[in-house]
């Protein structure tokens, strides 16, 4: 960690009377990143970021914006805006004094505030609806609006909360894109909550898996979701197969994880000891499945790797892709999503005999 | 036949309101203003329409009406009523927004006891919460002492509010005092139940952007009670135009207000017509605030739609 990050997160604590909601986290941000904390509610994330805002007061640790300890400055005199979750809209104002207000606080001559708002509507596409007032708009567009009023005073960091949780799901696709180019062209450093993972990983540069008060995870979307560390956080992003083992074989190019009714054999090395009990990590699309064994996987020295065999418990077809849930022998449930490539797609039913395999470099050993 | 049944809920729905302001106030009021414009022989009203002698004669005589525009003394009540209804809804006002918001924002828990205290009043008499002040203010009284101890008396007087130290009762001082007291808590409640309401969240935006506490009270806090206040202000102002019991009791010769002329008129002069007149004239006095915040209330309403 670098003492020139833009933001700077040290050892940050807050309590709630007795209740530990931030767990001294520690983080550092650069200019220009959009930074996603992602988590179920109540794991502190929200109230993370009413302390970058000035809404809370950390119980112990310091926050740095450019070089500048926060502590002590009102959430008036930061430079940095919110956009809050449901938009805190004025209802008695109109969109264009909505967006207007937080530049008339700064005081600036009436031209320009009326230069700056009108640069705002047409950013967000909203230049028809200038002097309709909040309750006039759609979800969508009221949530444009609240952009707009965050953005227009520049800020150096921008807060979302949940920026995109008031929409029903599929307007909240066609946002998000809309709100991650926005947000890139203006090019502003940006701190969002969410407890949604798609909108974190379609969205941020980074993410931090919260839980409890802590940071879990910190990384590019991609390395949290192919190479978590911990259970929780496999768990907790996307879908996941956990099967707990023993290690068996520690080799520095590969471990094989005994699991009873399967044996893994995971094509590269942990740090871990033989014999320590060990969690292996199998997204579900990873796994093929066909009604007939498949030939040994590349990379694998038997067929007794990487490969069982059950039966198909319950299928759900999506369209493009099928999820089918594999009972093995010993009652163990494998979750398997297979992309419909072809049109029969892999010819199974309800009480069919399946085989399933993966590749060596599909798994993640998790040792906590 | 559904459509029909529902139709004729429907009516009921709107019917008994609108039966009820027919009984209680349209036919009572046309009664008045009927009053108002017939002849008064000693003790009986003649009627407007009458038969005499093969004809229909009828007589609408306006006469208190030319009376009410020309003697001085009667506008000059009416504006004293008006001047000493709007100083109290200020005074209210000006007492009851820090009351209402502190109430709003105190510990949920809290709420209701404080919603208590302001309502406790009118488990006492209100004759009787009068007739205190009354014990309060006369000479030697508790707060009449009090006052004169701290020199307030020189202050009130140079004012005008008191024709001279040491004289607190019967002045437009006590009346003030008194209505300000009596009316406090209907100013209080609207004001309240339109606070508590509010979404807190909005003053964080408005910090948010910039705005410092003291700004985010003028520019959002209160703006967004505006129906609160105008509930308020009418609750407090419409009353008190026709006060009676007050100014009989606090007041003094410098406040004559209208609801004394009416029951001077009335029991006085037993000159009920005139009376009827005077009284016709307050309610549409009364009337038009009344219709520009029903207005102002239909307007709110179409906006929350």
């Amino acid at each position: 960690m670098s003492a020139a990050a833009f933001l700077q997160i040290r050892n940050v604590v807050k309590d709630f009377d007795g209740h530990r909601a931030v767990d001294n986290v520690s983080i550092d941000i650069a200019q220009g990143e959009v930074f996603a904390l992602l988590g179920s509610s109540g794991c502190g994330k929200t109230t993370l970021l009413r302390m970058l805002a000035g809404f809370e007061t950390p119980t112990s640790g310091t926050i740095t914006l450019e070089g500048r300890d926060l502590a002590g400055l009102p959430p008036y005199a930061r430079p940095m805006n919110m956009m809050f979750q449901s938009y805190a809209l004025f209802p008695h104002l109109s969109v264009a004094d909505n967006i207007a207000f937080g530049l008339k606080r700064d005081g600036l001559p009436a031209a320009e505030i009326a230069a700056r708002v009108e640069a705002m509507l047409k950013l967000v596409q909203l230049g028809a609806f200038a002097k309709r007032k909040p309750h006039q708009l759609s979800g969508g567009q009221q949530q444009r609006v609240a952009l707009a009023r965050s953005l227009a005073k520049k800020p150096h960091l921008l807060l979302l909360d949940e920026p995109l949780g008031a929409l029903d799901k599929k307007l909240r696709e066609e946002t998000q894109i809309e709100l991650a180019n926005i947000i890139e062209d203006v090019g502003v450093t940006c701190v969002m909550v969410t407890h949604d993972q798609e909108e974190a990983m379609t969205m941020a540069s980074r993410i931090a898996v919260m839980s409890q008060g802590r940071f879990l995870q910190v990384g590019a979307p991609a390395e949290i979701y192919e190479t978590p560390t911990s259970r929780f956080v496999a768990d907790f992003i996307g879908n996941v197969n956990l099967m707990d083992g023993k290690l068996v074989e520690d080799e520095a190019d590969h471990v094989v994880v005994d699991c009873g009714d399967l044996r893994h054999w995971v094509g590269h090395g942990i740090t871990g000891t033989l014999g320590m009990t060990a969690t292996v990590a199998l997204r579900p699309e990873k796994i093929r499945v066909a009604a007939e064994p498949p030939a040994p996987e590349a990379g694998v020295p038997d067929a007794g790797f990487n490969r069982v065999q059950g039966t198909v418990k319950d299928m759900a077809y999506f369209g493009s892709f099928t999820v089918y849930r594999l009972q093995l022998a010993s009652g163990r449930i494998l979750k398997i999503s297979q992309s419909n490539t072809e049109r029969q797609g892999a010819g199974l039913t309800w009480g069919d005999s399946a085989w399933a395999s993966w590749s060596p470099l599909s798994q993640v050993v998790l040792t906590q | 036949m559904k459509l029909h049944r529902w139709l004729a809920g429907r009516a009921a729905v709107i019917g008994i309101p609108y039966a009820w302001l027919f009984v209680f106030f349209l036919l009572p009021f046309l009664v008045v203003a009927r009053i108002s414009v017939s002849e008064m022989k000693t003790t009986t009203i003649k009627d407007i329409v009458e038969w005499k002698d093969g004809a229909i004669a009828f007589s609408l005589r306006f006469g208190n009406y030319l009376l009410l525009a020309e003697d001085s003394l009667y506008f000059s009540t009416y504006v004293a009523s008006l001047k000493y209804a709007a100083v109290t809804t200020l005074l209210c006002l000006a007492i009851g927004y820090p009351f209402a918001y502190f109430m709003a924002r105190a510990r949920r828990s809290l709420q209701p006891a404080l919603l208590m205290l302001v309502m406790l009043p009118f488990w006492t008499s209100f004759l009787l919460r009068v007739y205190a002040w009354k014990a309060l203010l006369t000479e030697q009284g508790l707060l009449a002492n009090a006052i004169e101890a701290v020199g307030l008396d020189h202050l009130l007087a140079a004012l005008g509010l008191i024709p001279g130290p040491g004289q607190l009762m019967n002045t437009p001082f006590s009346l003030v005092l008194g209505m300000t007291y009596t009316y406090l808590p209907f100013m209080i409640l609207p004001l309240y139940s339109n606070l508590a309401k509010m979404d807190l969240r909005l003053l964080e935006a408005a910090s948010d952007l910039g705005a410092t506490a003291w700004t985010a009270f003028w520019k959002v806090t209160v703006p967004l009670s505006r129906a609160g206040i105008v509930a308020g202000a009418m609750l407090v102002f419409i009353p008190c135009v026709g006060e009676y019991v007050i100014p009989e009791l606090l007041g003094g010769p410098q406040t004559q207000m209208i609801g004394r002329t009416l029951w001077d008129e009335f029991f006085s002069n037993n000159d009920w017509p005139m009376a009827c007149a005077v009284a016709v004239t307050m309610v549409l006095l009364v009337i038009v605030p009344v219709a520009v915040f029903s207005r102002y209330q239909a307007e709110v309403q179409e906006r929350r739609a």
